[in-house]
Formats: C-alpha cells, structure tokens, sequence
C-alpha cells in the first residue's frame, strides 16, 4: 500500500480528484444464492429434512445486491476493482455471473465438497481463507441472508482481526485510510463512525438504488472466466468446516404449531369486502 | 453442564431497553436454575440508574464506567468482555442492531459456538443445545442442535421470551470499571443523525393502511392511497417501500422506522417480518391482505384475506365509497 506517499505529493484542493482517483480500493463482496422469499411460497418437506425447493425462484440474496452496488458505486468514484466471490456450485456461478454484468470486475467460486453443511462459522473460515489470497481493502457482506442469521460478516472480521461495521447504510471514502459510514439503527436513526481500513462491513438494504441487469449485460459476461478454489488451493484444513467443522447443525425444518392466527374471510371478493367494511366500521377503522 | 451465564443489558436515557428482563427468562430456559449477570456498560449518572434498576432483576450487575463507553461501540465492548467474562461462560444479548454487531464476532474470539436470533429454546441434554430459529422471513422455522461444551454467545429475538417481572433478586452492583480502562478500537462513534421528520406524523394517527412488497411497482401506490382516503386514514409502509424509493422513510412501520399504536391497522402486501410487527404496539385490530397464504402476517392479524392486493383494494375502495 503506497497510498500514504501518493496523498503526500498532491496538497491542493484542486487535485482532490487526482489522489481520489489513485486510492485504487479493493472490494471484495461476498455473495449467496438464495431462495427469493418475496416470490416463493416456503414448503417444507413432509420429512421435515429441506425445505421444497423444486420449483423455488432463487435469485442473489437481495442484501448483497446493494452491497455489489455500492461497490462498484465507490470504485466508479476513487478507482479500484471489485470482485464478487461465492461459496457453492454451477448454480453459484450464475449468481456470480450476474453481479458482473451489474459491473463487478472479477469473480470467484470457492468449490469444494467439504464446504458442504458448514455452519456460520465455517462459511467465515472459507471467507477468511479467499480473502487472504487477495489485497483488500474492504470486504462487504449482506447484512443477513435467507437464515436470517446476519452472522457472517462479523465471524469474517473477527477470524481476519479487522474492524467491522454491520447495518451500513452509507459508505464515504475519506482518504486512504479510513471510512466514514452510516449504520442503521433504532428508529431509523442512523449511527455515524469513521473505520479504519482493511475493514468489513454488513450492508443494508436501502444503502443505494442497484441497476438493473437485462439479459444483454448478462450475455456481455457469459464468456468471462471465473476462477475456481477449493480446500486444497485455499488452504483451508477440510475437517475444520462443513459439516464435521460445525458447531451449530441443523436438525430439521418444522412449520410452528399455528397460533390463533387470522380468521381467513372465505367468499367472492365482493363479499369479503362487504364483511370486511362492516368489521373496519366496528372497529373505528372508517372516518 | 453448569456453565456461568451473562445477559449483557442494552440501554439509552437511564433506562434498559426491553430485552434485559427477557434474557431472564431466555437463560432459565437453558439452565433452570440460572442467576445470570448482568453487564451493564456506559458512563456517568445514567450507567448508575440502569445499573440499581438491573439489581432488582438480576442477584449481580457488572458496571463498567468509562467515558469511552458513553456510546455503545461493539468494537470497544467486544475486547472488553474478551477480557473479563470466564472461561466457558454463556452470554446472552439481544438480536438489535447492537447484537448483530457484538455477538459473531465476540463467539469467534471466545471460540465459541455463536447462536443468532433464538425465538425458543428446546432444551439442553449434555453439551448440546437445541434451540428454534426461523428462516426464510419467518417462513420456516428449524431446530438447531448447538455444542456449547465451550461456552456460547446466544442472540435472542425481542419478545420471544416473557419479561421476568418479579424484581425479587435484591441483587448488587459490582463496580468494574477499572477493567474497562484503555479500551481502544479501530472504529470510532462520531454522532447519531436522527431520522428525518416527514409531512405526516404516523405514529399519531389511529388508523393506518400500510402498503408492502405486494404493490409490485411505484406506480400502484395510489390504489392504497385511495383506500386510506376513502377511509379517512393515513398511508404508512413496510421497509423495502421504502428501500425502493416509493414511500419516504417517514411513512415507515417497524423496528428500523417508526413505533406506531393505531387502533386499527391494514397490512396490504406485507409478510409481516418479525422487524415490520416489531414497530406496532398496542395491540390494534389487524387486516392482512397477502396472495401468500403462508405469509407470517396471517399468524399475527385479527383477519386476513388471500388475494392479490391490487385486485381486492380496488374493490374494498369501492365498497367503502357506496357505503359513505
């Protein structure tokens, strides 16, 4: 990192942009492929082992889409690249793929049966290990996925001993050092911070407006290599992830014993409305 | 196993927020018998009132008082606690914006198993914990079996857990402050910027028609503000409305917007995320208009309706107009 000497040569104002434009940031956002809980129904499976998943719409999880945005947003501003990596297979790949035609530089696929079943924790250690082979100077995750967990970014920067920021919904590069971000908190109040660099940071949703990718972006990237690491060329020991490395396993899927839950309004939709205009009359809801 | 446990006690203005008293009743449905600690960090006056009040609550309190610690930086009171909880220790903090900050990162330091965002626990049977989670947006829920041979770090959701009300531990507060000092970290607190004020005030109004995911496209907001018009109510939203720029951040239902207590509330196109429901208080009459029949907002509204909600608002708007 020789940004230190490069801030020194320029002190005007004026050349602001010149010592932006040769911060050079490195980004790596890691990303997963997830059922869209927004366009599916959840099923689980009668034998409570999976959920269904057959005929599941999976897309990018849709925090770590912001977070690829805001990636390429900061790199569009100082200079740098940004790479997306993935944990998973073929079908990862096309989640990858199409973060690169959103603008994302590179790709990464961390392929390897033994990653299989790894709980928050292994998923960080593989992070961990994929990090380690590159020179970032920030790491993104979403802010939570499909488990809700909102685990991996913060497991990612206690394993690589950097400072972390979950919830980020603003990101300012101030110098070659250091961040200002927002996170997001409480009441919509937003918590301002300066971090230090080489850092990670959870992203929320909100942070920017992502593009949107047509079948033409995908198509421009159909051909780009993505390179493949596994275990071995990570270096990471096999027996400390997946499902033999995990702390946390889980047992089964279940459907929660329905609570009194709503009563459901059967009928034509003109009558339903009806019952309801009477139910919102009794209960104050018409003015 | 016997293992020490902690609840770590989040607070604002003197006094603590919601979850210390449910992290009780969390720890005692791991350990029956538990008499967990709280830690309380912070500084001056306000760090004293909270730190007596836990006392009622919990038989001993950790004060940690240092001006550093006036804001609650995760980064500060994660080297904090690496220092001073023992070893094998099980802590318990909430699932907020300052848990998911803490908590993952602090497991892996301790070395420790990390389990997130708990909304029961099944019961412990030698080192193996089995607690419930949800996933897939409250969708499906899962049993997951967790070593805590070593120690754990446990976030829970707010409100999954009844408050422990008694206020009988007499308990005391141990000033440990000393220990907290020299905390540095790599992240500094600058300032909180509150939330903007909008043109409508919804956490006054008594009748709310909320507007979620289910409108589709920016363009479909006016069949809810027709509705809300016709019924004399105000149009609020839940958080990716708000994401996606249709609605102001203001008009925002939920734990990341604002608290609202209307009487009655319709939730148009809204799964009911533990997050939206987190934001409505008082216990209103609650409509829910979703095509998901498995969307989680069925199991928490009074009536529901499974329909395509720009199919079915249009006609309620219609129904309620020829009834005026």
């Amino acid at each position: 990192m020789k940004r230190n000497a490069e801030v020194g040569l320029f002190t005007k104002s004026s050349e602001f942009e010149n010592i932006e434009g040769r911060m050079k940031m490195e980004i790596l956002v890691c990303v997963k492929r997830v059922p869209d809980s927004a366009e599916n129904e959840i099923e689980v499976k009668a034998d409570g082992s999976d959920i269904k998943r057959d005929d599941l719409v999976y897309s990018v999880n849709e925090w770590d889409n912001y977070a690829v945005e805001e990636a390429i947003q900061i790199v569009d501003r100082v200079g740098g690249s940004v790479t997306v990596v993935s944990i998973g297979n073929t079908e990862a790949e096309e989640v990858v793929r199409r973060e690169m035609a959103m603008g994302a530089h590179q790709g990464l696929l961390l392929v390897d049966p033994a990653f299989e079943g790894s709980d928050g924790r292994g998923i960080a250690a593989i992070l961990k290990a994929a990090v380690q082979k590159g020179k970032y100077d920030m790491v993104f995750t979403g802010a939570q996925a499909d488990d809700g967990a909102a685990q991996i970014g913060g497991m990612l920067s206690a394993l690589l001993d950097w400072p972390y920021a979950s919830l980020v919904n603003k990101i300012e590069v101030q110098n070659g050092q250091t961040l200002k971000i927002g996170r997001e908190i409480e009441g919509g109040n937003q918590e301002i911070n300066e971090i230090e660099m080489p850092c990670v940071l959870s992203i929320q949703t909100g942070i920017n407006e992502p593009r949107y990718v047509g079948i033409r972006g995908i198509r421009k990237v159909a051909s780009v290599e993505i390179p493949v690491m596994n275990a071995a060329s990570l270096g990471v020991d096999a027996a400390a992830v997946g499902k033999a490395g995990a702390g946390v396993k889980r047992v089964d899927y279940f459907v929660p014993p329905a609570g009194a839950g709503a009563e459901i309004l059967q009928g034509s939709t003109a009558e339903i409305a009806a019952t309801l205009l009477d139910l919102l009359k009794a209960k104050g809801g018409l003015k | 196993m016997a293992a020490q446990v902690f609840a770590f006690i989040v607070h604002k203005d003197g006094a603590a927020d919601d979850s210390a008293l449910e992290l009780i009743s969390a720890a005692r449905s791991i350990f029956p018998d538990a008499s967990p600690t709280a830690i309380l960090t912070g500084a001056g006056a306000g760090l004293d009132a909270v730190c007596q009040a836990a006392a009622a609550s919990y038989r001993q309190v950790w004060k940690f008082d240092q001006a550093a610690l006036t804001y609650p930086n995760a980064e500060l009171i994660r080297p904090l606690l690496l220092k001073v909880l023992p070893k094998g220790a099980v802590l318990l903090l909430p699932h907020n914006t300052f848990g998911m900050d803490l908590g993952p990162g602090l497991a892996v330091k301790m070395g420790v198993t990390f389990i997130p965002d708990v909304v029961g626990i099944d019961g412990l049977a030698g080192a193996t914990l089995t607690v419930v989670r949800q996933e897939f947006n409250g969708q499906a829920s899962t049993h997951l079996a967790c070593n805590v041979s070593n120690g754990a770090v446990i976030s829970v959701r707010s409100g999954s857990f009844r408050p422990e009300e008694s206020r009988s531990a007499g308990g005391q507060v141990v000033d440990k402050s000393g220990e907290a000092a020299g905390l540095s970290a790599r992240r500094r607190f600058v300032e909180v910027v509150q939330a903007e004020v909008g043109d409508v005030d919804i956490t006054k109004e008594d009748v709310l028609v909320s507007v979620g995911r289910g409108f589709g496209d920016k363009e479909n907001i006016p069949v809810a503000e027709e509705l809300a018009q016709a019924m004399g109510a105000v149009v609020s939203c839940s958080r990716p409305i708000v994401d996606a720029k249709w609605l102001e951040k203001s008009r925002q239902v939920g734990t990341s917007g604002k608290t609202v207590k209307p009487k009655v509330y319709l939730a148009l196109g809204i799964s009911g995320s533990f997050q939206h429901m987190g934001g409505i208080k008082g216990n209103p009459f609650i409509v829910a208009v979703n095509k998901n029949p498995k969307a989680p907002i069925f199991q928490v509204a009074n009536v529901g309706v499974v329909a395509d909600v720009l199919e079915f608002v249009p006609e309620l708007t219609e129904k309620i107009k020829e009834a005026k």
